[in-house]
């Protein structure tokens, strides 16, 4: 292979483009070898390069890809946070996928130092009819079920969602939530030459090979021979590496630790010393492999699970060796960083070179940068006309009850234990957000992870915006303030235009919502060619958030507590009829997806959060709960169906004023006595309220004047949703 | 307040060492970690076999873990009537692999893990373990969360007085609707209620735990 024909040809087939290979090309100065030209395809592939979206990311966070994860701080506590997606691999292998995705960012967590205390996950399905989707489904709970419970990190929240633009492309994507003290955090960049590079984990194979440009191409184009790219995870070994992990990074001289994901041994090693200004060194007979006829550039680039990187101070190893042998980890000094800013990797230590490249060359992959313009697409579908509903809103509620968006996601959530760690003061069903406690102090993180494809498909910009407030609203709900952002973001072919500029639109809106928030975006994820046949899905940001619990005696949950408590719908009254567009039932009923979605006024909204918090502060309010898909009804009848209580009052009369969603409401209940210091606080704060009803008994029901439900029913067909529909062969 | 003095054993897996921790602290017992390798005498009070994967659960839950030097010194100090012994989830399923408790644990009826808080009722208020309780108030609330949950055993293996908790509603399948056992010297307990994520109200459960309750009775009677 050592014609440039032949070279060039090996590029095109590992996905670069004749472009990117002339690039490399002029920036060495020389063709690049065989071996070279492997580490290329993967350090440059859209996983790890970020080629399509490195330009809009520098504008959301200055310090994009800095570290493994970003953090804010409560009291002593760095709490750091992530979130990943691991669609392709899920899509292809549910258990393995779902199962490696939690690995990926349990490790980058703990990669900076953190003890990883929660999970939370996003999920999108397609239609849960199929049969295809149904294994999906069971696949991908099984796998998170399997590698989340084995690891002993509670799954404390999550969301769940099935729309057919997910029938081949699931959406799996996790976050998880760690602890440190703020002084104790590790950093993932080089501080200095000649220090060692230690690799610890399992052994490296040539599972995953190619994992990185796997995750950067379409499906369904061709029967592509990088299909089994699925890496297989051992969450023995990685309960094994978080304990070990821990324990390493308390010995002085351990200075920096880099999960291998992605292009596992090339990226780990070349960005940590990039990141360092640095260059270094390999030596690839020291790496533990687990076959003899593994290739050089397997091993490079092979995504085996469970290891990572760390960079120590000579003298050290022997301390370490000891905490890998106590934890059945592989233990080896791969390589060292050199002061010249270039990337060797050599056989063996004196022996043959196989790569000398200069290592910017090697790390910053090219950015593509599209001027966008606003596909036509979206005026057609905002100028769709929103169609009139004639069925009864009793039979549209027991509709949208029995869709698997709206059911109760209890056959879920019972799989994943969601309280090993005794720290979750919220578990799953019974609030908009989850808590977990700082044991040995009043404070909690609140944590919660949200998205709306249908909005943000409509309306890219407002769509995000109102998927973030969504995410505060929640936040808010439990008596929490809001601190940071992470987030993912889920797309089809960045190529394509209407992607591209779909994407420009979502980082607007982040940007946006994230600054008028107060609440910066410290870390995310992008995967692109979320796509099948040519078809895109539409596009999925899914926004994780953290706020901060000063005292946790004063958390509020969504449940109803007392007959008689009175119901207040607080922020906005009157649903805007001109923006219910993307309204769950709308699709729902009708299929139909389209029309203008409502947006946020962010300085009515601020006003409104901060009312809402010091409702839950002055302990004057019983139950918190923000009004979102489904609408206002829908909003009422769960939080019966979790109460067990029922509900009397009126809570409107036309159908867009039951189902129709809008952004800025919350509900909430209270004591009768407390009722009219809340009527006056909110004239003083100038806040609209409007008194909806009270509890009553469950016996009783939900009578809502127009209309009247008896719960028991109500509640079989919400919690028999998802179990009925996946025992339902006939469909 | 007498304290009690409790090891916490910690396998390669193990997840719950440090909820067992924070509960029986909170009960006034004191802890120490126990790394699976001590072969020592145990000279200790209670001996806690927390829940997790210990070796990943590989083969079947508790499988590996029978072989580790700990748990000799455990067999000595069972025979030896030296103290008590609890094992929960993991450490249940292990001691059964052991052989100090009979039975065992299979998959769920549903073939999959569940977790959920489940109502149990005390039967056998007569063992270290359960007599501080109410005859009155015998049911309690309880979470579970395993896979390997389904507790398995033949009529002849086991006597009624070693039965102390049945589910009210069987949750997994397990034989009788036992929910938690002793051994016939009544010192050693296992179950797979996570009786240790009872011990505090925010975490959303009483104070009052009836099993570490019943310990510190049972030992400082003594």
């Amino acid at each position: 292979m050592n014609n440039s024909v032949n070279i060039q040809q090996l590029a095109l087939n590992l996905g670069l483009s004749i472009l990117e290979y002339n690039l490399i090309v002029d920036k060495l100065g020389r063709e690049p070898n065989e071996f070279e030209t492997y580490l290329f395809s993967a350090q440059w592939s859209e996983h790890c390069g970020y080629k399509h979206s490195k330009y809009y990311l520098k504008k959301l966070n200055s310090s994009f890809e800095s570290e493994n994860a970003g953090y804010v701080e409560i009291g002593d506590n760095a709490i750091v946070f992530k979130v990943e997606s691991h669609n392709h691999p899920s899509a292809v292998e549910q258990y393995q996928g779902a199962a490696t995705g939690i690995g990926g960012i349990v490790r980058d967590i703990l990669a900076m130092g953190a003890r990883p205390v929660a999970l939370l996950n996003s999920l999108k399905f397609g239609d849960l009819k199929e049969s295809k989707v149904k294994k999906i489904f069971n696949g991908v709970v099984s796998g998170i079920s399997g590698y989340g419970n084995t690891i002993g990190i509670p799954t404390v929240a999550g969301e769940i969602s099935f729309h057919e633009t997910y029938n081949n492309n699931p959406l799996a994507n996790v976050m998880c939530i760690g602890v440190s003290k703020k002084d104790e955090l590790m950093s993932s960049h080089a501080d200095g030459p000649d220090r060692l590079m230690a690799y610890v984990g399992s052994k490296t194979g040539p599972d995953g090979v190619h994992g990185a440009s796997f995750a950067s191409k379409e499906f369904g184009k061709e029967e592509s021979p990088e299909r089994p790219s699925v890496q297989v995870g051992d969450p023995f070994a990685e309960k094994n590496l978080i304990e070990a992990s821990l324990e390493i990074m308390k010995i002085k001289g351990v200075e920096a630790c880099q999960d291998m994901g992605a292009a596992g041994i090339l990226s780990s090693t070349s960005e940590m010393a990039y990141k360092g200004k640095l260059g270094c060194e390999l030596y690839l007979d020291k790496v533990p492999i687990r076959q003899n006829d593994i290739k050089p550039w397997e091993i490079m680039l092979s995504e085996s699970q469970e290891r990572m990187l760390f960079l120590i101070e000579k003298g050290c190893e022997e301390q370490i060796k000891k905490i890998c042998d106590k934890y059945m980890l592989e233990f080896a000094i791969i390589g060292k960083t050199i002061q010249t800013s270039l990337y060797r990797v050599f056989e063996k230590e004196q022996g043959k070179i196989l790569a000398e490249l200069d290592i910017d060359v090697l790390v910053n992959a090219p950015e593509f940068y599209k001027n966008n313009v606003v596909p036509t697409s979206f005026y057609i579908n905002r100028g769709r006309k929103i169609p009139s509903i004639e069925e009864s809103a009793d039979s549209i509620l027991k509709r949208i009850l029995a869709h698997p968006t709206f059911g109760s996601k209890r056959w879920v959530y019972e799989q994943f234990d969601y309280q090993v760690g005794t720290n979750t003061l919220i578990i799953p069903g019974y609030a908009d957000s989850s808590a977990i406690w700082l044991k040995g102090t009043q404070n909690a993180i609140a944590l919660t992870i949200d998205s709306n494809e249908i909005y943000t498909y409509l309306d890219p910009y407002e769509g995000t915006k109102n998927v973030v407030y969504e995410a505060a609203r929640n936040l808010i709900s439990i008596g929490a303030k809001p601190l940071a952002i992470t987030d993912n973001l889920n797309f089809g072919n960045p190529e394509e235009n209407e992607i591209s500029w779909q994407f420009e639109q979502t980082i607007e809106g982040l940007i946006s919502a994230s600054r008028e928030l107060n609440t910066p975006v410290v870390s995310g994820n992008v995967s692109f060619y979320n796509s099948y046949k040519d078809k895109s899905i539409y596009p999925t940001p899914i926004i994780g958030m953290v706020g901060e619990i000063e005292d946790i005696t004063k958390i509020i949950n969504k449940k109803f507590k007392e007959t008689n408590d009175e119901i207040y719908l607080i922020g906005k009254q009157q649903i805007n009829l001109e923006k219910i567009g993307g309204s769950l039932f709308l699709y729902i009923l009708k299929d139909f997806i389209g029309g203008e979605i409502d947006t946020v006024d962010p300085l009515s909204e601020l006003q409104l959060h901060k009312f809402i918090l010091e409702l839950i502060d002055k302990r004057l309010v019983k139950s918190v709960h923000d009004v979102s898909k489904g609408g206002l009804l829908f909003s009422i009848v769960e939080t019966c169906i979790c109460s067990n209580l029922g509900f009397e009052g009126n809570v409107g009369s036309t159908i867009e004023e039951l189902f129709g969603e809008n952004q800025g409401m919350f509900i909430v209940s209270i004591s009768p006595t407390d009722s009219s210091k809340l009527e006056e606080f909110a004239t003083t704060k100038k806040i609209e309220f409007k008194k909806l009803g009270k509890v009553v008994s469950k016996e009783k029901g939900i009578d809502i004047g127009t209309h009247k439900f008896d719960l028991e029913e109500l509640n079989n067909i919400y919690f028999n949703s998802i179990p009925n529909i996946l025992e339902d062969n006939r469909c | 307040m007498k304290i009690i003095k409790t090891a916490v054993l910690v396998f390669p897996g193990t997840s719950g060492e440090r909820d067992a921790h924070f509960a029986l602290q909170r009960n006034n017992f004191s802890v120490d970690y126990l790394w699976h390798d001590f072969d020592q005498s145990l000279e200790y009070d209670l001996i806690f076999l927390p829940g997790g994967s210990s070796f990943g659960d590989y083969l079947r839950p508790g499988a590996f873990a029978k072989y580790s030097n700990v748990i000799k010194s455990i067999e000595k100090y069972v025979l030896q009537n030296r103290g008590l012994v609890v094992g929960i989830g993991n450490g249940f399923q292990i001691l059964t692999e052991v052989g100090l408790l009979p039975g065992g644990l299979a998959l769920n009826e549903s073939n999959t893990f569940i977790c959920k808080d489940v109502l149990v009722e005390a039967i056998n208020l007569e063992t270290p373990f359960s007599n501080s309780i109410n005859p009155d108030n015998n049911t309690f609330r309880f979470s579970i969360a395993s896979r390997y949950g389904r507790y398995v055993v033949n009529n002849n293996e086991i006597d009624e007085n070693q039965i102390i908790f049945k589910f009210l509603h069987n949750p997994n399948g397990s034989s009788e609707n036992i929910a938690g056992i002793v051994n016939k010297d009544m010192n050693v307990f296992g179950t797979m209620l996570h009786i240790e994520r009872s011990c505090h109200p925010f975490l959303g459960y009483d104070e009052f735990n009836p099993i570490f309750e019943s310990i510190r009775r049972y030992l400082t009677r003594e």
